[in-house]
C-alpha cells in the first residue's frame, strides 16, 4: 500500500491579468505531488512560472494573478476553490513558507522575537508567556545560538544567514506539514548556504514535515531532494527521481540545464580540458600583442609578459563612529599581491564583504590604493598624473561589472553606449565608429538590430553581452570582470563564459575575474587567488586549487559547492 | 528514496514540441520600434485619464494666454462706469464689474500674467535648483556644504513672507513699473525662496545616480567628471525634477494671485486674476453680484488644479516602480 500524498497539484494553470483586461498565462498545466516527510525541488530559470506555482498553493499570488484552472488538494481537500477562512487556517498551520530574500521579509522596526511570537499567535499555537518560551525554542532548533537574547535583538543586528534561521524559525512556528522555501539560499554565501541546507535537512528528519524547495540551482536540488521537477516556461518539462534526471536527462531543456550546470562533474571535466585549449590560443595571441606594444616606442606599457602585477595593495576605510571623534578604520583589503600573465584568465575568489571587489576597483585605478601599487605592463598606474597617460591607460584596461541592468545608461541607445569609449578616445570617424561597432557587436552575438535598441527592452544576457562589447571597444589588453555573470541563469551564464573563454583565446585578452562561485571558476580561471577578510587566503593554479586545496578555508569553500558530490553516471 | 516511484511521482517527460526550446538569449524582437524611458512614459500617461483631463484644461488655458482675441474680442481695460455691476447679457456673459470691465473679458486676458509668472518661476527654480543640487550632490564635501546649507537659509524663510518683504521693498523703490518689469520683480521675489526644494530633490537623486554602476563604467573608460555629470548623472536624475516642478507650475500661479491679492504683486493697470479677485472683495463681503468674483477665481483654481493633476499623472508615468522590468 503506498502512503495518502500530502500536497498533490493538478494540471494548475496561473494567469495575470493585465491593465488591459487580458490574461497572461504564467503557469500552464503544471502537476506534482508531494509525500509526507520528502523533499521535492522545483528546478528552472526565472521567469519559468516556479514561485508562481509555489505561491499559488498557499494562495499568496499577487493581486493580478489568479488560478485559471486546475487542482491544488492538500490532504485530500481543494485548496484553489477553498474560502478565505479555511486558506488561512491552512496557511501558516498546516504549510509554513520561507521566503527568498531574507533583508526584506522581516520588519526592521519589530523584534525578532516578536514577529514569531506574532506568527505563532496568529495560528493560535501559544499565547502570552508560553509563547515567549517558544520562540526561543523555535530559534535554537533553527540553530542560532544565544536565542533567548537573540530574539530581543531587531534584524539588523542580525547577518543574512541569521536572519534566514529566524524566517526558518518562523515559517517551522506552527509546526506545519510542508514548508515551501523558495530559493531560500540564493541571497546568501556558499558557506552559509551549506550550513542552513544542512540544517533544514537535520530538521526534516527530526520533524519530519516535507519540503517543497524552489530553486535555480540544478546541483543544489539535486544534492537536497528526492523528486525533481523541472520548469520552463511555465510547464512542467521533466519530472522524476532527482538521481535519474541528473543522469539521464530526456528533455532538450533538462539535457540542456545538466550540461550548463557548473557544478556538476561532467560540466567539471570538459570545462578544463575546454579551458587549456583556450589558454594555448590566447597566450599565443597575447604573446603577438605584446610584441607589437614592445615594438612601438609611443605604445603605453611595455609588453612584459605580466601584464598586471599587485603589491602589497592595501585599502583602509575611515568608518564614523557613534560620536563625532571616534571614528575607526577598517581594513577592506590587507596586503594583496599577485600577477596576472598576459594571455591569461586570475580569479578572485571570496565571500562578501571579503574586498574582492575592492581590489577590482582599485585595479581599475577608481580607487585609490591606502599603500601599495597596481603596475599594469611595467608602469605604476597609481602615479599616473597627466590626462593623456591616464586616458592612455584606460584603453587598456576595462571592466564588465556585476548588475547588467545598472551598467548601462538606460536613457543612452546600444549605439550610444558602445560609441562612447570611442568617443571620449577620439578614435575614428563617425562612419568608421559605426562600422567599429557593428563589428563589435558581431563578436559578442549580437545582431545589428540591436544598435537602435535602449537597454530596457534587452534581457539580462544581452545586456551583458553589450557591456563587454562596449568593454572591448578600445581594443583593451585587460578586462576586469566584477561578478559578471552572477546575475544570470545558469545558460545564459553559461553562453557569457563561453563567449569569453572565445574572445580571451581569438584576442589574446587577460581577465581579471571577480565572483563568489567557485564552480564558475573552473571554467574560466587559469590561476585563483582566494579572498577572505580582506586577506589572500590561498593563490594555486586552478587545476591545482581544485585537486589539492592547502587551506581549510579553500576547503570549506569547496565543499560548499552544491552538487559537488552527485556522482554522474554515463553521463560524461 | 523508494525503489519504485510513488503514485503521481513516476517519470515524466514533456514532449518536446510542446514547449519548444528557444535560442537563449540573443534574439531581438524588430517588430517594435525602440522604446526609451520618455516613450514608455508616454505610453503610461496616455492611458491615464487624469492626464487627459488635465491636458484638456491646460489646452485651453494655453489658447487664452496666446490668443485671447479667440475667446473674445472686447477690451479688458476698457471700462464703462454706467454699466458698474450690471449682470449677464447677451455679448457679456459674465456681466460687468464694480469698475464697469466686462469680466468674461477679464478672466481670459488675465490669464497672460498668471501664467507667465508661474512659467518664468518654475523655469528660475529649475535652472537655479538642478545646477546647485546637482554640483552638491555630485561633487560632495565643501561644494555640498555651500550649496546645502545656503538652500537651508533660504528654505527656513516661508515662500510668501519672504515674497511679501521682498516686493514692498521693490514697490517702494520702483512704484510705476512697465508689465515685464512687474513680471519679473513677482517671479524673482517668488524663485529666490522656492529654489531650495528643487536643490534638495536633485541632490538627492544625483547622490543615487552617481552611485550606479554606469557611472563607474563612464569613468572607467576614461570620461572626466564634469562629461559624466552633465550626460549621465543629470539627465538620470531629472525626472523627480519634473514631477515637482509640474506641481509647483500650479502653486506659483496661486502665490502670484495671493501676492496681488494683498496688493504688492502685480500693479493694478495689469489685468490679472488676483487683481480682480482683490477688486471683487467687496461682492463677497455685500453678498450681491457675486460672479464678479466666481469668473477670475474659477480660472485661478482651474488653472492650477490643471498643472497639478498634470504632476500627479507625470509622477505615476515617471516613478521607476511602476515601470515594467
Amino acid at each position: 500500500m503506498s502512503p495518502t500524498p500530502l500536497l498533490e497539484v493538478k494540471d494548475l494553470h496561473v494567469g495575470f491579468v493585465t491593465d488591459r483586461k487580458k490574461v497572461v498565462p504564467a503557469v500552464r498545466g503544471a502537476s506534482l505531488t508531494v509525500y509526507p516527510g520528502q523533499t521535492v525541488a522545483i528546478v528552472g530559470e526565472s521567469g519559468s512560472g516556479k514561485s508562481t506555482t509555489a505561491h499559488a498553493i498557499i494562495d499568496l499570488l499577487p493581486g493580478n494573478g489568479r488560478v485559471t484552472d486546475g487542482r491544488i488538494l492538500f490532504e485530500g481537500q481543494d485548496v484553489a476553490g477553498a474560502d478565505k477562512k479555511d486558506i488561512l487556517a491552512l496557511r501558516g498551520s498546516s504549510v509554513g513558507l520561507v521566503p527568498q530574500d531574507p533583508m526584506s521579509n522581516l520588519n526592521p522596526l519589530i523584534r525578532v522575537g516578536k514577529q514569531i511570537k506574532e506568527a505563532l499567535e496568529a495560528n493560535g499555537v501559544a499565547k502570552g508567556k508560553e509563547a515567549d518560551a517558544r520562540v526561543v525554542e523555535l530559534l535554537q532548533e533553527a540553530g542560532l545560538p544565544d536565542a533567548e537574547r537573540r530574539a530581543q535583538q531587531f534584524p539588523h543586528e542580525f547577518s543574512g544567514g541569521m536572519r534566514q534561521r529566524a524566517l526558518i524559525a518562523m515559517g517551522l512556528a506552527a509546526r506545519p506539514k510542508l514548508l515551501i522555501a523558495d530559493e531560500p539560499t540564493s541571497a546568501l554565501d556558499v558557506t552559509v548556504q551549506k550550513q542552513i541546507l544542512d540544517h533544514l535537512d537535520h530538521l526534516t528528519d527530526t520533524l519530519g514535515f516535507a519540503v517543497l524547495l524552489i530553486t535555480h540551482d540544478l546541483g543544489l536540488a539535486a544534492e537536497r531532494a528526492d523528486h525533481l521537477v523541472v520548469m520552463y516556461k511555465g510547464q512542467v518539462v521533466e519530472s522524476g527521481p532527482a538521481l535519474e534526471i541528473l543522469q539521464d536527462p530526456r528533455h532538450p531543456y533538462s539535457q540542456r540545464l545538466v550540461s550548463s550546470a557548473p557544478s556538476l562533474a561532467s560540466q567539471r571535466l570538459s570545462a578544463q580540458d575546454h579551458r587549456a585549449e583556450v589558454r594555448e590560443q590566447a597566450v599565443a595571441a597575447a604573446e603577438q600583442v605584446a610584441a607589437e606594444v614592445a615594438s612601438h616606442d609611443d605604445a603605453f606599457g611595455q609588453g612584459t609578459s605580466t601584464v598586471v602585477e599587485v603589491k602589497n595593495l592595501t585599502k583602509v576605510f575611515t568608518i564614523r563612529g557613534s560620536r563625532p571623534g571616534s571614528a575607526t578604520d577598517f581594513t577592506a583589503v590587507d596586503d594583496v599581491s599577485f600577477a596576472i600573465r598576459r594571455g591569461t584568465t586570475t580569479a578572485i575568489v571570496g565571500e562578501s564583504g571579503s574586498g574582492k571587489s575592492t581590489v577590482a576597483r582599485m585595479v581599475l585605478g577608481l580607487l585609490d590604493p591606502t599603500s601599495g601599487t597596481v603596475e599594469f605592463d611595467g608602469v605604476d598606474i597609481t602615479t599616473l598624473k597627466s590626462t593623456t597617460q591616464q586616458l592612455a591607460f584606460r584603453r587598456q584596461m576595462q571592466p564588465v561589472f556585476q548588475n547588467p541592468f545598472a551598467s548601462l545608461d538606460p536613457r543612452y541607445t546600444i549605439y550610444r553606449s558602445i560609441e562612447e569609449p570611442l568617443y571620449t578616445h577620439k578614435i575614428g570617424s563617425k562612419a568608421e565608429r559605426e562600422a567599429k561597432i557593428r563589428d563589435l557587436l558581431d563578436k559578442v552575438s549580437l545582431p545589428p538590430a540591436v544598435m537602435r535598441r535602449y537597454p530596457s527592452e534587452l534581457s539580462g544576457g544581452q545586456r551583458q553581452r553589450v557591456a563587454i562589447a562596449r568593454a572591448l571597444a578600445l581594443d583593451p589588453e585587460v578586462v576586469i570582470c566584477d561578478e559578471a555573470v552572477s546575475a544570470l541563469d545558469v545558460l545564459v551564464q553559461a553562453q557569457i563564459l563561453n563567449l569569453l573563454n572565445d574572445l580571451q583565446a581569438e584576442l589574446g585578452l587577460s581577465y581579471l575575474f571577480i565572483t563568489h562561485d567557485l564552480a564558475v571558476v573552473r571554467q574560466i580561471a587559469d590561476d585563483v587567488v582566494v579572498m577572505q577578510e580582506g586577506r589572500v587566503v590561498e593563490h594555486a593554479p586552478a587545476t591545482q586549487l581544485f585537486a589539492d586545496p592547502r587551506e581549510a578555508y579553500t576547503r570549506a569553500l569547496l565543499d560548499a559547492i552544491p552538487g559537488g558530490s552527485i556522482p554522474l553516471g554515463g553521463a560524461r | 528514496m523508494p525503489e519504485t516511484p510513488l503514485p503521481g511521482q513516476e517519470r515524466f517527460v514533456a514532449p518536446i514540441d510542446e514547449t519548444p526550446l528557444q535560442e537563449t538569449g540573443v534574439a531581438i524582437d524588430d517588430s517594435q520600434p525602440p522604446e526609451n524611458q520618455w516613450k514608455e512614459a508616454w505610453k503610461l500617461l496616455r492611458r491615464n485619464w487624469i492626464f487627459w483631463i488635465s491636458a484638456a484644461i491646460l489646452s485651453v488655458v494655453a489658447l487664452m494666454v496666446v490668443w485671447p482675441s479667440l475667446f473674445t474680442d472686447l477690451d479688458p481695460t476698457r471700462a464703462d462706469l454706467s454699466r458698474s455691476l450690471e449682470g449677464p447679457s447677451s455679448g457679456h456673459i459674465a456681466g460687468f464689474n464694480r469698475q464697469g470691465y466686462d469680466v468674461f473679458a477679464r478672466t481670459v486676458h488675465g490669464a497672460r500674467a498668471s501664467v507667465l509668472v508661474g512659467f518664468l518661476c518654475t523655469l528660475v527654480v529649475v535652472v537655479i535648483g538642478v545646477i546647485t543640487g546637482a554640483l552638491a550632490g555630485f561633487y560632495g564635501g565643501f561644494v555640498d556644504t555651500i550649496f546645502s546649507r545656503l538652500a537651508d537659509v533660504f528654505f527656513a524663510i516661508p515662500l510668501l513672507l519672504g515674497a511679501i518683504v521682498g516686493l514692498s521693498v521693490v514697490n517702494n523703490l520702483f512704484p510705476d513699473r512697465g508689465f515685464w518689469a512687474a513680471i519679473i520683480a513677482v517671479v524673482i521675489a517668488l524663485g529666490a525662496f522656492a529654489w531650495p526644494q528643487i536643490t534638495r530633490i536633485t541632490r538627492g537623486a544625483v547622490l543615487e545616480v552617481k552611485n550606479l554602476e554606469f557611472i563607474d563604467a563612464a569613468k572607467a573608460i576614461g570620461v572626466t567628471r564634469r562629461r559624466n555629470l552633465i550626460r549621465h548623472v543629470v539627465p538620470n536624475s531629472l525626472a523627480p525634477v519634473i514631477v515637482t516642478s509640474t506641481v509647483s507650475l500650479g502653486i506659483f500661479i496661486v502665490a502670484e494671485a495671493t501676492l496681488s491679492f494683498l496688493g504688492i504683486g502685480l500693479p493694478f493697470g495689469i489685468v490679472s486674476w488676483g487683481n480682480d479677485i482683490a477688486a471683487a472683495q467687496v461682492q463677497v463681503r455685500s453678498g450681491n453680484r457675486m460672479g464678479v468674483m466666481y469668473w477670475p477665481a474659477g480660472a485661478l483654481a482651474l488653472t492650477a488644479l490643471g498643472f497639478i493633476l498634470l504632476g500627479d499623472a507625470v509622477s505615476d508615468a515617471l516613478d521607476p516602480k511602476r515601470r515594467s522590468r
